[in-house]
């Protein structure tokens, strides 16, 4: 009914006028899922640069709390491959806080249509040491004792780790739906240990309103995740390892940033019954045009001449 | 020419027309269903607005506020190609996008927000 009567007296220079507004001010970015462990197929747009910290707290069984973050570092190589660096650290209530190490991953779509089911190819490069608590996938036989290790002793082991990822995920009447199946070689001696991830988002609101606002149901979106490891290749299993379930909440903010919220939930005895996850996110765009603009040409934000 | 350089020389022709093929035939191979697919959102002015937000958020870093690209690989969005293109032809291509020239995936859009897009499209042309 509203739009009808729009469109019977907007006329078409009155519309573009109202539009020019919106095409002068800040954008919002994009809106990613907020999966904490599992990856989908979408990958950062090519030029554009996203750092995002993504916290962990809880508190293991006989430990202390903690709140580890990872700072994800994540730019947009080309439209099908994307780079990251993380920088991982971790503070621990009555014990000490420290750096715990460092992951390069690159994510690559090898289909370059968009198909039902698609796949991404993830490789991973980990220099962290055994105080790392940021859960950023659970694999072999992890579980909470690792957690409960004071830093003093845990920081001696290090861990120079290989990690490959079969990413599957679609995008079906709106929703997101992804699997991931890990694999995990730390490159001195342990054997392959795999885990696995699973996540379905869907934003609240599909269509955009036309107003700007920042409470606005299209802003939000929710879901849920699940993980957990299988064993290794001595014992491919899901007992003796921690599995997690754990609903999920995004929020685009204005001005490219992204809050997201995630209480998860440990399935097994060997799992942190909760642990709370915080991601804070801000992309910056064509970080590239920054050094080319800087020898004299255009505008970055390529704005309206 | 020796023996050598022209196998060579065959294979590197064959590749770049192999590839020119593939950037100029991206339009061409939409499926019927989507071609054929009209915009559940035409002739709606708020969904014009809207595509204009959507835009704005997605869009415009590349293809620049006034949609004219950069001359260069982002290219002009007020064009004969998107004018002469159905409803469907402009959707499918933000839902597919153009990995291997730069253009994203939009298929993580909710289609609403690509049709509001095509709206916005057809409105400025």
């Amino acid at each position: 009914m509203l739009s009808n009567a729009l469109n019977r007296f907007i006329s078409p220079p009155i519309l573009l006028a109202a539009c020019l507004p919106i095409l002068l001010t800040q954008p919002a970015l994009t809106q990613d899922k907020p999966y904490f462990v599992t990856y989908s197929h979408d990958l950062e747009e090519p030029g554009n640069l996203e750092i995002e910290t993504k916290t962990a707290l809880a508190r293991p069984n006989g430990g202390n709390r903690y709140g580890a973050s990872a700072m994800e570092l994540e730019y947009g190589t080309r439209a099908w491959w994307t780079t990251e660096l993380y920088l991982d650290g971790q503070a621990t209530a009555q014990d000490s806080t420290l750096f715990t190490g460092f992951r390069i991953e690159n994510r690559i779509r090898p289909l370059m249509r968009d198909h039902v089911v698609n796949p991404v190819l993830y490789v991973e490069y980990e220099n962290t040491s055994g105080a790392d608590k940021t859960i950023l996938e659970v694999v072999g036989h992890d579980g909470q004792a690792d957690l409960a290790e004071p830093n003093g002793a845990s920081r001696r082991e290090h861990q120079h780790e290989g990690e490959l990822k079969l990413i599957l995920s679609s995008n079906v009447k709106d929703w997101n739906i992804s699997e991931n199946f890990i694999s995990e070689k730390n490159l001195g001696h342990d054997p392959w240990e795999f885990g696995y991830a699973v996540g379905a988002t869907h934003p609240l609101r599909s269509a955009v309103s036309g107003r700007e606002c920042t409470f606005c149901r299209e802003k939000f979106i929710a879901g849920a995740e699940a993980y957990g490891g299988l064993g290794d290749t001595f014992s491919l299993t899901m007992r003796d390892t921690s599995h997690y379930i754990a609903p999920l909440l995004g929020w685009q903010l204005p001005r490219g940033v992204r809050l997201s919220f995630s209480p998860g939930f440990g399935l097994t005895s060997t799992s942190l019954s909760r642990v709370y996850r915080v991601g804070l996110a801000f992309e910056f765009n064509q970080v590239g045009n920054w050094f080319h603009n800087s020898q004299g040409s255009g505008s970055s934000r390529g704005g309206a001449q | 020419m020796t023996r050598r350089t022209f196998p060579i020389l065959s294979i590197v022709l064959s590749a770049t027309l192999a590839l020119a093929a593939g950037s100029s035939s991206r339009w061409q191979h939409i499926p019927a269903k989507d071609h054929a697919r009209p915009n559940p959102l035409a002739g709606n002015a708020e969904a014009v607005v809207a595509g204009a937000l959507v835009y704005r958020d997605h869009c415009l870093e590349c293809h620049r506020a006034n949609a004219q690209g950069d001359g260069h690989k982002r290219p002009a969005l007020r064009s004969d190609r998107i004018r002469t293109a159905t409803d469907g032809d402009i959707e499918w291509f933000l839902r597919q996008g153009d990995l291997g020239h730069g253009m994203p995936s939009w298929s993580s859009l909710p289609a609403a927000q690509r049709w509001q897009v095509v709206a916005w499209l057809r409105f400025i042309q």
